[in-house]
């Protein structure tokens, strides 16, 4: 089989595998930000519970916590399609980490940005959302720019859950034809233009927070 | 029964209680590959970081594009690519061992980050210092700047082994028996996932906490001084 026949099923798999990265950055983003606030910000209780969150999807290996979702968590209750088990370990996984990132920026605002806030008598959440996280948004998107990248290269796992990623079709294509370096070498190829692309717009989002969506610093 | 245990599926507890020396079997075989991986990593890191640091620009740039393909690209693609390709070029590893090498090689550019950020962090008025006491070169090195990196590079090497060891469970695809690939064994003779993976989880999780912890401690007990070479 030439490079050309062995494009097109590759391609199709990076597709899936966007598809996934996409998803579970976003959902990933979203939880982070909840389990970074709630854990520098919240009560006792929500403070708790993201303490444990965050430490139980950064303390074990995210394969384990696949293949726990994966064949564990049907036996317990819900099952769920293998895309959606895939989609659910990443972000969970990768919000764990990003809620670290976010909760280590927000204490890194100033302690006087907080006190003045204080005592120009803001709310917690006026306080919050107006004064330290604008500050705190810039110093965390070059982290979370990283842990976009992890997260392209964590979704190759998911083809061990039979989703039909670039790794999965990978596999499958070694299966067939036998072709060992080129399969590979195009796929790692195909991974590492993905990652230069999300590198890429990480980099444009970060300009822009940096730019407009940080009314603290213009 | 595995390796001579034989399972008791009576009640969860009993069951977790049985297949416990089976996982810690496991979990040596899991421990094993993180150190290997980990001397890989530093031996390779510390090339890829003297190449990059060169100043002859041919040597350089390569370098630098070789550390950013290994560490944008999946662990499980890179080895892959090593166990089906090395035995092309004549090359007969061990499963255990090939995953060990791709282990290091992954890690190996981020050591590489953490060495050059780590000497690149010792303030440049010490290299003025160093030279306009017309130290040689190896002594600015050995006497002056590595003794102040080490305090910056161990705790960041400490934390990459930590990764090192939640990254191992992806070795269990090609073959090798670490604890999750024998708690997926298990699962798939007994039909009962839950108790082992939950097993399997708590002992990443109890592995994990303890060497963070250990990372943490080190770090403080390292003065920010530097340490001497002697």
């Amino acid at each position: 089989m030439t490079g050309t026949a062995l494009l097109p099923p590759l391609l199709a798999g990076a597709k899936i595998t966007a598809e996934l990265t996409i998803a579970s950055t976003f959902i990933g983003a979203v939880l982070a930000f909840a389990a970074g606030i709630a854990r520098g910000t919240g009560g006792r209780l929500i403070r708790l519970i993201a303490a444990v969150y965050i430490e139980i999807f950064r303390g074990t290996s995210l394969l384990v916590q696949l293949f726990w979702l994966y064949y564990a968590l049907p036996l317990l209750g819900p099952s769920i399609g293998p895309f959606t088990t895939g989609v659910l370990a990443l972000s969970l996984n990768i919000g764990a980490y990003g809620a670290e990132v976010v909760r280590g920026s927000i204490l890194a605002v100033a302690r006087a940005q907080h006190e003045a806030a204080i005592a120009l008598n803001f709310s917690r959440r006026q306080r919050l959302w107006h004064i330290v996280l604008p500050q705190a948004l810039p110093e965390m998107m070059p982290p979370l720019g990283n842990l976009a990248v992890q997260n392209l290269k964590d979704t190759s796992l998911v083809s061990m859950i039979t989703i039909a990623d670039l790794t999965f079709h990978a596999q499958n294509l070694r299966n067939l034809t036998l072709d060992t370096v080129p399969i590979y070498s195009l796929t790692l190829l195909l991974y590492f233009a993905m990652a230069l692309i999300l590198m890429a717009c990480m980099r444009g989002l970060e300009r822009w927070v940096r730019i407009g969506g940080s009314p603290a610093r213009s | 029964m595995m390796y001579g245990f034989h399972w008791d599926l009576s009640n969860p507890l009993a069951f977790a209680w049985s297949i416990l020396p089976i996982i810690l079997i496991g979990l040596t075989v899991t421990v094993e590959a993180t150190i290997l991986g980990f001397i890989v990593s530093l031996i390779i890191g510390l090339a890829l970081a003297l190449l990059r640091r060169t100043h002859t620009r041919w040597v350089a740039w390569p370098t630098a594009v070789v550390i950013e393909f290994i560490r944008d690209t999946p662990l499980i693609v890179q080895l892959f690519f090593l166990y089906y390709v090395l035995p092309q070029f004549g090359i007969l590893l061990p499963a255990f061992l090939t995953g060990a090498l791709a282990l290091g090689i992954q890690y190996s550019a981020y050591m590489s980050e953490v060495y050059r950020a780590g000497l690149d962090a010792v303030p440049h008025g010490q290299l003025e210092a160093a030279t306009a006491l017309n130290l040689s070169r190896t002594r600015m090195y050995v006497s002056i700047i590595i003794p102040q990196a080490i305090p910056r590079i161990l705790p960041a090497m400490g934390n990459y082994l930590v990764s090192m060891i939640k990254d191992t469970p992806v070795l269990s695809v090609v073959t090798v028996l670490e604890m999750l690939g024998l708690a997926r064994i298990i699962g798939d003779r007994t039909f009962r996932y839950l108790v082992p993976l939950t097993l399997v989880g708590a002992i990443f999780l109890i592995l994990s906490m303890t060497a963070s912890a250990g990372v943490r401690r080190l770090e403080r007990a390292l003065p920010k001084s530097g340490i001497l070479l002697r």
